[in-house]
């Protein structure tokens, strides 16, 4: 056991963790967003645009994430008019490549998430609120949403956990994060239990704040 | 379409090697990960705490660290930790292990964890009126598991570890940094040398789709045979 490399990597990782923090929390906000849009589409009526929603879900959990952040980073550079275009702007750096991929691929898992709850709102509630002559956008807004989030939140518990793991892989397109600092010192230093240690330590650390965060708003928000 | 060619002018045959790796590396994570369970899900279903907390550790510390992080772990650290217990018994040449162990070693741990979770879960999801009713039967404790207590956990687990499999058949793309040859690497390398990343990895996409497709149609007939008495 070598206390002193420990020691020393320990400011290291720290600053690393910033980037995966960062990575993580705007991959969930806009995959969030991605996640409400399909939810909402994979409950229309209309058989294409449910279709359309589905697969886009069966997609991108049905492949490795790897792939998904291969695709975007090394692969839409490839065409011309994107490259030609204001989009390539965000499209050649690492870091929004990263979070791109990261936020379609959570947007997947989340928009499952948020349909099983949306589905399993007892009918009665909306009914409820027509018969008071709510509209129907505003039923959506005040109720079924917040019922929905109350539902989703030990899934989405779980999903974030997943995430923060997944965003280990930005260090794969040459992000310096929380993995890609800790390969870097163990391929330096050849010291892989140590800092597997350390860097493991944060990871958990983090997974315990989030699990119990999660735990505080599932009580909060009992009914 | 000549990209995808078998033999020398394209890279079918190599592709289609590389997705039998992707399926050789899961199967074996996958039964190793179960050998894991095997012995990880009777620590925590033990009574004596101590055993309880080193399953605990186990199933916690692989289920909240990246999956990368730990096949970094026996990338670089694998080698040495054999040299290592080679060295007590006196053998203190340099040993090299091959990638394909180490990638479906440090994917079965996590894959171990998983099960491990699914298997308690099942088993205590199991009425305790049939573990009493065969041992009042007089089954010896072997027969009361492997006749009684597997058939019916297995029914509950199925489902789960559909999840489990897909979660190590896709975590089996991450062994590509070690430098085994599945999917993922060899879609590296023929992007490489093709200059045309954007369809190999699509590519590769569309091959683990067909993978995740195939094998959730087998799981379910399984689902179907396990669940028959209900």
């Amino acid at each position: 056991m070598d206390f002193e490399l420990m020691i020393n990597s320990f400011p290291k990782l720290l600053n690393a963790t910033v980037v995966t923090l960062k990575l993580l929390s705007v991959s969930l906000i806009v995959g969030l967003f991605i996640g409400l849009l399909f939810a909402i589409l994979r409950l229309n009526k209309n058989i294409f645009v449910n279709k359309f929603a589905y697969g886009y879900s069966y997609v991108f959990r049905g492949t490795p994430l790897l792939v998904q952040i291969f695709i975007i980073y090394f692969g839409l550079g490839q065409i011309e008019s994107l490259r030609s275009s204001f989009l390539w702007v965000i499209l050649k750096e690492p870091y929004w490549c990263a979070i791109l991929a990261f936020a379609l691929n959570t947007g997947a898992y989340t928009s499952e998430i948020l349909r099983s709850a949306f589905q399993t709102i007892k009918p009665g509630i909306i009914e409820a609120g027509k018969s008071l002559g709510i509209s129907n956008k505003i039923i959506f807004c005040k109720v079924q949403i917040p019922i929905a989030i109350r539902q989703s939140l030990p899934a989405y518990g779980n999903e974030i956990i997943l995430m923060l793991k997944g965003t280990s892989l930005a260090s794969t397109v040459t992000l310096m994060d929380l993995t890609g600092v800790a390969k870097y010192i163990i391929s330096t230093t050849f010291k892989p239990i140590e800092v597997f240690i350390v860097a493991g330590g944060i990871y958990l650390f983090m997974t315990f704040i989030i699990h119990n965060l999660i735990k505080f708003l599932e009580k909060k928000y009992s009914y | 379409m000549e990209l995808l060619a078998f033999g020398d002018t394209g890279w079918g045959d190599e592709l289609f090697c590389a997705t039998l790796m992707t399926i050789a590396v899961s199967i074996t994570a996958m039964l190793i990960g179960f050998s894991f369970a095997a012995i990880f899900t009777p620590l925590k279903l033990s009574k004596f705490k101590f055993l309880n907390l080193i399953a605990n550790i186990y199933t916690t510390v692989i289920r909240g660290v990246p999956e990368l992080l730990v096949i970094y772990l026996f990338f670089f650290g694998g080698s040495g930790a054999i040299m290592f217990v080679a060295s007590i018994f006196g053998y203190n040449e340099y040993i090299e292990i091959n990638a394909f162990v180490t990638g479906s070693f440090a994917i079965g741990i996590i894959s171990g964890a998983y099960s491990t979770e699914v298997f308690r879960g099942a088993i205590q999801s199991i009425d305790k009126g049939q573990f009493e009713a065969a041992k009042v039967l007089g089954f010896s404790k072997f027969k009361q598991f492997y006749k009684i207590i597997l058939p019916q956990m297995l029914r509950l687990a199925i489902p789960n570890l559909s999840n489990v499999w897909q979660i190590t058949l896709k975590d089996t793309s991450l062994i590509s940094v070690t430098g085994l040859v599945e999917i993922m690497r060899q879609s590296y390398i023929a992007a490489g040398s093709t200059r045309d990343p954007l369809f190999f990895y699509s590519f590769a996409a569309v091959l683990y789709l067909l993978l995740t497709f195939i094998s959730m149609k087998l799981i379910n007939k399984l689902e179907v045979k396990y669940s028959r008495g209900y």
